[in-house]
């Protein structure tokens, strides 16, 4: 378990055989053991529940009372697990830097972002009250925040989600320190928002020289910045190499399996891979290796001991896995060790677009909302335009996805659909009748053919109802039949999504996440509905279960003639889902067209600039792609830019001469079809359409 | 399932535990106390007046003869009868109105909850002064009415914002649009969601509606005589609580045991029902 | 903004007129101030009786509607009428107000200040002893009504007087009027120590209760793991950071709590011979003076609103996320 030390500098971070147990025998840690060397970025890659963040928390010694740290943690070579709270104190924020996750609730609500700012300089610095306001400006501005001398004295809910991020590494900049730990930094912001914060990443890193511990689920995201990476599994580390190594001769069967499931931009048209059962709970692991009930190529011997990590090859690569010597000599990977589930064929049944039934007709679609300012002072300050003049339909068996970053009015849209009433503006027809010319007993009958499957699984199930009952609940509200009947249809519907007909008995919190979002298909499908809703059904999802529902998904619409309408802010798994896809921006459409027009040929910026921001879990093409980054933030929908509403963040518009730019400002470009034949539309008055696209491989 | 889970973790709440098992004993001594004693609380002992306890008067005696223990036990069952009853009915009147505004929104939640602004401006402690002795045939079930109507608006405001951010939860979500109408969904939905609130609110009601019984009684606007309550003895016994003091303390004394016991059990609900509340 | 108060200024004083109309149809309906007049020895004269009556415009033979439209265009001039023998409500509510106001003031001031610091102190030690006593403590506090309460108070003044052999605590009334000066003042700050006490110690477990609870939810919060994580010691990061943050959800339940203080000052003052606007509500009532109640509920109505308001701006100058920009 050792790694040489011998012959490089020494490590600035050194953690060995660290464990830790919480109240109750809850081993969240078990055995991390890793290195960090200045100016390195080490990521740690692992699923909800795999303890990477616990880990991370051991390492600053911030742990809740009551949690059990063992191992060793050695910061320049100085033991930090058992020092005095007063010495960790003067290491925290000067020595390690830690950026959380949900920057929002990381500030404190009621002070200021500079005086929180400058709070952190004043700690470790002796300085004056004005002198640390003023590095604070300084760090703002180095983070990239626009008018960073105003924006300091901003409250921490006054700030965007991206620029709260921005201003959390400034904080944890302030102080130079040597090591940075970044915590999901990335997991709750858009793409374009979260290129951006990678890209200040950087930048810290360049003026600190720091080296830095990124943990993430997103394989994409650490393809293109870290060095080495170490994969976690149930609180082990069960792989660790160089990035290279683990993207692309994956040792172990969980890394080889987690590499196989992402659904990727570049390769759209495969099968997607699911890693079958669950990660066992901390509380009841099984004998053996912990992964041993779901991998492929278990063996009895795994069952007898779990394995600890093994030197691979030469250099620092390892893996705990008692056959990674055997994979690594037949150069297996995961595509051809897990079993790939078979696709449901498709039917001959191919008639062009124009000749199928359309399901859903959105034309010209309106919704405004009151702009109410103040919790307690409540007052109307102006119109929020979240949805302004959309139109797009989806033909029978079809998928349109809808996708956009938050605020983009997606989710408003989808609002709108599935109300049935008379929309503020515009119309909105479902299997050709107009919601607003439904009457009470017409719109609860056309209720019966559009469902919904949310994104949250946990809240979209009553926890206070077994699962019998949530599915039978449809079923009743529309007469399906008598007690015996709805049983049966329960019954079937379990079968249906993959699961077995007793669990009806059960509460929705005996289900794991990916059941539970199979539940909810099963709901959507108990009146045989013809168009569903999909409200970013895998987004909540661990990638290793989100396949397995992506693929449900797609059996299930080709074998019940469904037809999707698909939100989402994943590209990835928009181009593998979706035939059509709509890209909106600020309550308008921004482009929309096939699958493979607008990802082959995007002609609008922005989604060039969305494309070319996700991150891709392959470490050369990320390193050598060029990113787009747009500047900003999306401006608020209450106040959108006249003209074209992407102007002020338009990549292109420094290219136009000033006549072409007062165009874009003045003038509101139409969805605009590029080829008159051919199906692909755009919003922009100078659309691309020759250039190479902006993702490599794509 | 769930419920056993709760109830598991109420047993290991001490608090809970303790004052389950303090309420047990009061309620035992309040329904099976009076047939221990050896008066009754009609008897009127003309041989001892304002006596002291004693073997024969354990809890000494009134200015009128009267067993204090049996009389004490008398005003403490009709005292626990009104703190039940006004909970069950101010809980339920809070759940309904609440949900109904929270779910409905608009000019229902409006007109609701401008009357409950009303009812709370109102000096509720007043209007039941005036009311309630003067309901002649004066039930007391009618004094229980009272306490309860306007005992109920801050708990409708705490499940009318719960209830908002209730409606907009998917499975909310789900049920209207299977097409389930509003009321159903405030039934099967939206209240059963809100089940331990209203358990824990319910408790917490019991030992309000005991003390302010026991507030408007000391004043004499509750509980009319011939009917006694623990109030209205508290009330006779402070007048004379320096010379006479068995007249205040043991009335007073079961009053705070009883409320103790039951604000124990709520907070141990709390804690139980409601894991992410406060710790 | 200024739209905004204004609207909140309309409905408020809607609400009072009506809580305070309501209550004096309920009051005159209900009420018999002729009852005072007519077990007189000797016996008055009805015709004076109702003449007397009438000039207080307490009459029951006057329509009640009409004796209401007398009161309303009385209270709008700011005169709020005649107590049933006849003096000046105004006179008497604005001695009354004072005194009320006094032990409502401290009340809060004590109740809150000492509550929230208890609490905050439970909070920060939780699960220790010094948590477990405060928290044990509260619960029987909050338990034993204010009545009797203000009772046993009076009942161990009494006793240490009497082992002392001097008054040492003062426990009826609001000052000794044969004092003067220094002696007064010392006089009237003793005779405020018993009520202040009686009304402040709920207020204090009541907050204690709330303000811990809202710091626990506080403190798990990642923001206290940032300011820790930014090199705070636990202790600073806990009070700045924590105690200053939960606060604004303790502030939420500031009108809650004066409420109770309002109900709790009725039995101070009536049990320590205070004479404020508490002990003249239950007085008012025992004596049938309808005038009288209607002025209290006025009272007592606009206190209410007055303390939903503060509550309101107390929120808003603690928490940024509320204010107006």
């Amino acid at each position: 378990m050792n790694e040489p030390t011998t012959g490089r500098d020494a490590p600035i971070l050194e953690v060995n055989d660290l464990n830790v147990t919480f109240r109750g025998g809850i081993k969240a840690v078990r055995g991390v053991s890793y290195r960090l060397d200045r100016g390195e970025v080490l990521g740690i890659v692992g699923e909800s529940g795999s303890g990477k963040s616990v880990t991370s928390l051991a390492v600053m010694g911030l742990l809740p009372e009551g949690a059990e740290v063992s191992g060793s943690v050695k910061l320049h070579g100085k033991e930090l697990i058992g020092a005095r709270e007063e010495d960790l104190t003067r290491l925290r924020g000067k020595s390690i830097g830690m950026i959380f996750q949900d920057p929002l609730s990381a500030f404190t609500p009621v002070y200021t972002i500079g005086d929180q700012i400058a709070e952190a300089v004043r700690i470790h610095q002796k300085v004056g009250r004005d002198k640390a306001a003023r590095r604070a400006v300084e760090l703002l501005d180095l983070v990239g925040i626009p008018h960073p001398d105003v924006r300091a004295k901003a409250f921490p809910h006054e700030f965007s989600g991206g620029m709260r991020q921005r201003a959390m590494i400034a904080m944890a900049i302030a102080n130079d320190p040597d090591v940075l730990i970044c915590d999901e930094p990335t997991t709750a912001l858009d793409v374009t928002i979260q290129a951006q914060v990678l890209e200040v990443l950087k930048t810290a890193q360049r003026e600190t020289g720091a080296g830095i511990v990124m943990i993430t689920h997103d394989l994409g995201v650490v393809a293109g910045l870290a060095d080495r990476v170490l994969v976690m599994y149930a609180g082990k580390p069960v792989e660790t190499g160089t990035v290279d190594e683990i993207y692309y001769r994956p040792r172990q069967p969980y890394t080889m399996g987690l590499l196989a499931s992402i659904p990727r931009m570049d390769r759209p048209t495969e099968r997607l891979i699911p890693i079958e059962g669950n990660p066992p709970s901390p509380a009841a692991l099984p004998p053996g290796c912990p992964f041993a009930p779901r991998c492929p190529l278990r063996v009895e011997a795994c069952e007898d001991a779990e394995p600890g990590l093994e030197r691979i090859g030469t250099g620092g690569r390892m893996s705990a896995c008692i056959r990674s010597h055997e994979i690594d000599l037949k150069g297996l990977d995961g595509a051809t060790v897990y079993p790939v589930p078979e696709a449901v064929v498709r039917q001959e049944e191919n008639r062009p677009r124009a000749e199928r039934e359309t399901v859903l007709k959105v034309d010209g679609l309106i919704r405004h909302y009151p702009l109410m300012k103040g919790a307690v002072f409540k007052r109307r300050v102006g119109t929020v335009y979240a949805v302004d003049g959309i139109s797009f339909d989806i033909a029978e068996g079809e998928t349109l996805a809808l996708v956009g970053e938050s605020g983009c009015g997606k989710t408003t849209t989808l609002q709108q659909i599935m109300q049935l009433q008379p929309p503020q503006g515009g119309t909105v027809v479902v299997l050709g009748e107009d919601s607003a010319k439904l009457d009470r007993a017409g719109r609860k009958g056309l209720r019966k053919d559009l469902q919904i499957v949310f994104q949250d699984p946990m809240a979209a199930l009553d926890p206070r109802m077994p699962v019998g009952d949530i599915l039978a609940e449809p079923l009743r509200a529309h007469g399906y039949g008598d007690g015996k009947a709805v049983r049966a249809r329960v019954a079937e519907l379990l079968t249906l999504v993959g699961l077995a007909p007793e669990h009806a008995e059960r509460y929705p919190q005996h289900f794991s996440g990916g059941q539970r979002q199979r539940i909810g298909i099963a709901r959507a499908l108990a009146l045989e509905p013809k168009l569903i809703v999909l409200d970013e059904p895998v987004s909540a999802l661990d990638v290793s279960i989100q396949a397995g529902v992506i693929n449900l998904l797609e059996d299930l619409k080709v074998r019940l003639g469904l037809s999707y309408l698909f939100v989402a802010h994943d590209l990835s798994v928009v181009r593998h889902l979706a035939d059509r896809v709509a890209v909106m921006y600020l309550g308008k459409i921004a482009e929309i067209g096939t699958v493979d027009g607008v990802y082959g040929n995007p002609a609008h910026p922005y989604t060039r600039a969305l494309l070319s921001a996700i991150p891709l879990p392959d470490p050369e093409l990320e390193r050598t792609r060029t990113r787009i980054l747009l500047e900003g933030d999306l401006p608020s929908p209450a106040d959108p830019p006249s003209g074209c509403r992407f102007r002020t963040r338009c990549p292109k518009r420094a290219l136009l001469g000033e006549a072409e730019a007062r165009k874009c400002a003045e003038a509101e470009p139409a969805v605009v079809r590029l080829a008159p034949a051919g199906d692909h539309g755009v919003a922009c008055h100078y659309p691309e359409n020759t250039e190479a696209v902006a993702a490599p491989g794509v | 399932m769930r419920s056993k889970v709760t109830l598991t973790r109420l047993a290991r709440n001490s608090q809970a535990r303790y004052g389950t098992l303090a309420l047990v004993l009061l309620l035992a001594l309040a329904y099976i106390g009076p047939f221990l004693g050896p008066h009754d609380w009609t008897d009127k002992d003309f041989l001892a007046f304002l006596s002291p306890p004693s073997a024969d008067h354990w809890w000494g005696t009134t200015q009128i003869g009267q067993d204090v223990y049996a009389v004490t036990l008398r005003g403490m069952q009709k005292s626990i009868i009104i703190g039940f009853l006004v909970a069950l009915v101010s809980t339920g009147l809070a759940a309904l109105v609440g949900a109904a505004a929270g779910y409905f929104g608009g000019w229902v939640d409006k007109a609701l909850m401008w009357g409950a602004d009303l009812l709370l401006v109102l000096p509720s402690f007043l209007i039941i002064a005036i009311i309630s002795p003067r309901l002649k045939g004066g039930s007391w079930l009618w004094f229980v009415v009272l306490l309860a109507v306007f005992s109920w608006m801050i708990t409708s405001r705490v499940v009318r914002s719960m209830t908002l951010s209730l409606r907009e939860r998917e499975f909310v979500l789900a049920a209207q649009y299977m097409g389930i109408p509003g009321w159903k969904i405030i039934v099967r939905h939206i209240v059963p969601n809100l089940s331990s609130l209203l358990i824990i609110d319910a408790t917490i009601n019991v030992s309000g509606a005991i003390i302010g019984e026991a507030a408007l009684s000391f004043f004499g606007f509750g509980v009319q005589p011939p009917d006694v309550s623990l109030g209205t003895l508290i009330a006779a016994g402070s007048n004379q609580v320096t010379g006479y003091p068995w007249l205040f303390l043991f009335p007073a004394g079961l009053l705070v045991l009883l409320v103790l016991s039951i604000n124990l059990i709520g907070d141990g609900l709390r804690d139980a029902l409601d894991p992410g509340s406060n710790k | 903004m200024g739209v905004y108060l204004l609207k909140r200024l309309v409905s408020n004083v809607l609400l009072v007129a009506i809580a305070a109309s309501m209550a004096y149809f309920l009051a005159a309906t209900s009420l018999n101030p002729r009852a005072k007049y007519e077990g007189r020895q000797p016996p008055v004269a009805e015709s004076v009786v109702d003449a007397t009556l009438e000039q207080y415009n307490l009459n029951d033979k006057t329509p009640v509607f009409e004796r209401y439209v007398t009161w309303v265009s009385g209270v709008a001039t700011g005169d709020l009428g005649k107590t049933w023998d006849g003096k000046s409500i105004n006179a008497e509510m604005s001695r009354r107000v004072g005194v009320s106001l006094r032990l409502l003031f401290v009340g809060t001031i004590v109740g809150s200040v000492i509550g929230v610091t208890v609490g905050a102190y439970a909070a920060v030690k939780q699960y220790r002893l010094s948590d477990r006593v405060i928290g044990v403590s509260a619960f029987v506090v909050m338990a034993v009504p204010v009545f009797v309460l203000a009772t046993m108070l009076t009942l161990v003044a009494v006793g240490i007087n009497d082992t002392l052999g001097f008054t040492l605590l003062e426990y009826t009334g609001e000052y000794n009027p044969a004092l003067s000066g220094w002696d007064q003042f010392t006089n009237r700050l003793n005779h405020l120590i018993l009520p202040t006490i009686s009304l402040s110690l709920g207020q204090i477990a009541f907050y204690s209760r709330i303000q811990r609870n809202m710091m626990l939810d506080v403190l798990g919060q990642d923001f206290v793991r940032t300011a820790r994580a930014k090199g705070l010691s636990r202790r600073t990061a806990l009070f700045k950071h924590a105690l200053r943050t939960s606060l604004v959800p303790a502030a939420t339940y500031f009108a809650f709590a004066f409420g109770t203080l309002l109900t709790g000052a009725t039995f101070t003052e009536k049990i320590f011979g205070w004479h404020g606007m508490g002990a003249w509500l239950v007085d008012s009532i025992h004596s049938h003076d309808v005038n009288a109640v209607a002025a209290v509920s006025l009272f007592a109505a606009v206190c209410v609103l007055v303390a939903g308001f503060l509550s309101d701006l107390i929120v808003a100058a603690l928490d940024p996320r509320v204010r107006v920009s």
